[in-house]
């Protein structure tokens, strides 16, 4: 007789059959499963190697040119070699990610929790609707709404803030002591990109939020819990992980995002904090497509040099939030 | 400081479902009432109303008036979670919060009720309330390991030191002994007949015995068919309804003939 497995529960067949032979056939599907899913893991595996050893690849020779690649490559200046240029793009690029996560991230998790535990059931299907229609806007559609509508209204206030908290460094203003006008500066990119990755970060924390065991929520209402304390106590604490998770799917695309930001930022090549004043910093997707079309081969090798730099950014990226995750496991609520 | 309790015509919806009906029931202070009754009979729900937990449920609502000292909880300008700190509960399966330390979760209820509280005070709480509720000993060397990470016994109990935690002033227990070993179902017991002496406490249980040791009275829930609402049919001394029930349910009830 086959031993039972887990997974296997013989299902009433309409006609007799003996018990062995729907075992046999159930262990059958169970090994099937497995290979499946053993080898969609490889496959995945695989792409990222194979992406990885095609950036390598291509690479390399803009890695080897040393100081010379700057008599091929325009964007490099003279004695330049590419490092001198890819520190400020992945500075630039990681920049423009956490302001956009940092502005994104509360009011999603607002919006959310509102979605979950606030508005009335019916207004909650439908602004959560809304916020997923978000997510079917075209990224040239953000990039043209954020120079042609987002930025006028954006230019007094960034004057506002230069003026009145141009002390942090973040807020400082031009030679001038002003915010740039026009504001194609990288918190208008940041905020445009902002807007760009809330539908995602509400989805998931939404989805997150509904999952709070009912057990748990009436601990803390029978405690005497108000809305927000009831959301501190039980929601929160259970969504921790998941939030993690949803600001990492949003920091993935403002990472790679080139479109809004080609269009929303005067670019520059410095280690500049400075998030209201033009053309400081540059993002590494947004330099690619800007430089990827007239390139010779010693330009595109530089630019698949970016790329890798923003694949290491975002494995890292990855590996950190997994990190995240994995430190508070115990109190997770998973056991 | 304990308060008696009156429920008055009491109807319990869940959205049209009519699940409990024409409860009407006083509740001594400084006592224990325990109730019984066939599973599906509305003694959750009932015991739900008495905290104002059942109208957490989407579409749940009550009709009639459940006083606290004389002060309708259902009144207009009563807010519920002003009940909730006096009337505390502990559920019929242990629910800790798993992102909480033992310790913390001990304090849960205190932090809600007055933010502040010294070091030395919450460590003295939480000693008192973990011996209260018979589990010091078990999880005195962790206290700041996730209560997720006890047994479902010992999570009842520490559920049971978080709801004594805060002093309520009226206790309301539903099955708390549903899932721990005899040794720590006598210390609840024995935990009840000491909290008596402070609070007003109401117990559902399944268990005959534990009705008829605990209890100073025992009320009687039954339903007259599925479908039907449930009603409480009798409610008296609690040696009274084991002994010599005026209804004839009661005694088939607790004499095993039922259904
Ligand atoms: N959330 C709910 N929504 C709708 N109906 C409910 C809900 N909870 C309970 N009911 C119904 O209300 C009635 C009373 O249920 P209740 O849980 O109060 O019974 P009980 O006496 O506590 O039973 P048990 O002894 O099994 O715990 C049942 O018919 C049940 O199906
Ligand atoms: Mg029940």
């Amino acid at each position: 007789m086959a031993s039972p497995t887990l997974t296997s529960t013989p299902h009433p067949a309409a006609e007799p059959t003996p018990p062995g032979a729907s075992r046999a056939k159930d262990r059958g599907m169970d090994r099937g499963f497995r290979y499946l899913s053993i080898a969609s893991g490889v496959l995945i595996l695989l792409v990222l190697a194979a992406v990885a050893a095609f950036l390598v690849v291509r690479a390399l020779p803009a890695l080897k040119a040393g100081d010379a690649i700057s008599q091929d490559v325009g964007w490099i200046g003279a004695g330049q070699s590419l490092w001198t240029v890819i520190g400020p793009l992945v500075f630039g690029t990681v920049l423009a990610a956490i302001a956009a996560l940092a502005m994104a991230v509360p009011v999603a998790i607002g919006i959310a929790l509102f979605i979950s535990h606030y508005a009335p059931r019916r207004l909650a299907n439908g602004l959560g609707y809304l916020v997923d229609l978000l997510a079917a806007i075209p990224s040239v559609v953000y990039g043209l709404w954020g120079v042609m509508v987002l930025a006028p209204v954006l230019q007094p206030v960034w004057d506002f803030l230069v003026r009145w908290l141009g002390w942090i460094p973040l807020f400082a203003g031009d030679s001038n002591g002003n915010a740039s006008n026009p504001p194609r500066v990288l918190l208008t990119a940041a905020l445009v990109l902002a807007v760009m990755i809330l539908p995602i970060i509400t989805a998931v924390s939404r989805e997150v939020f509904l999952q709070t065991p009912r057990l748990h929520e009436e601990a803390a209402l029978a405690l005497g819990a108000t809305r927000w304390e009831l959301v501190r106590m039980a929601v929160l604490p259970f969504a921790r992980s998941g939030i993690v998770s949803a600001a990492m799917l949003g920091l993935g695309r403002a990472l790679g995002e080139t479109m809004a930001v080609l269009m929303v930022l005067s670019p520059g090549m410095l280690y500049s904090f400075k998030l209201l004043v033009a053309s400081q910093q540059q993002t590494i997707a947004a330099n690619i497509a800007a430089k990827f079309a007239d390139a010779n081969a010693m330009g595109v090798s530089a630019l698949i040099a970016t790329g890798l730099a923003l694949f290491v950014i975002t494995l890292v990226v990855n590996m950190a939030a997994r990190a995240i995750v994995a430190r508070r496991k115990d109190f997770s609520g998973a056991n | 400081m304990s308060q008696r309790i009156d429920a008055k015509d009491l109807n319990i919806y869940y959205g049209s479902f009519l699940a409990v009906a024409g409860v009407n029931m006083s509740i001594a202070p400084r006592s224990v009432t325990a109730l019984i009754g066939p599973s599906g009979c509305g003694k959750s729900t009932f015991l739900r109303t008495l905290n104002r937990m059942h109208e957490v449920i989407p579409g749940a609502r009550v009709q009639g008036t459940v006083e606290i000292d004389g002060v309708d909880l259902y009144g207009a300008g009563v807010d519920p979670v002003a009940v909730r700190r006096q009337v505390g509960m502990v559920f019929q399966r242990p629910n800790p919060f798993p992102t909480m330390s033992i310790a913390e979760n001990v304090l849960a209820g205190v932090r809600l009720n007055n933010k502040r509280i010294n070091k030395s005070d919450a460590n003295e709480l939480v000693e008192a309330s973990l011996r209260g509720a018979n589990l010091w000993n078990e999880v005195k060397d962790r206290l700041d390991r996730p209560g997720s990470g006890l047994s479902g016994g010992q999570q009842q109990r520490l559920c049971i030191a978080r709801a004594i935690a805060v002093r309520p002033q009226v206790l309301l227990m539903d099955e708390p002994c549903s899932a721990l070993d005899p040794i720590s179902t006598l210390a609840v017991e024995d935990l009840i007949a000491e909290l008596k002496s402070e609070y007003t406490i109401v117990i559902v249980t399944h268990n005959m015995q534990q009705a008829a040791r605990v209890s100073d009275r025992t009320g009687f829930f039954n339903l007259e068919a599925t479908g039907k609402p449930g009603r409480l049919i009798e409610i008296d001394e609690t040696a009274t309804i084991f002994s010599s029930p005026r209804e004839q349910a009661t005694e088939d009830y607790i004499s095993g003939r039922f259904g």
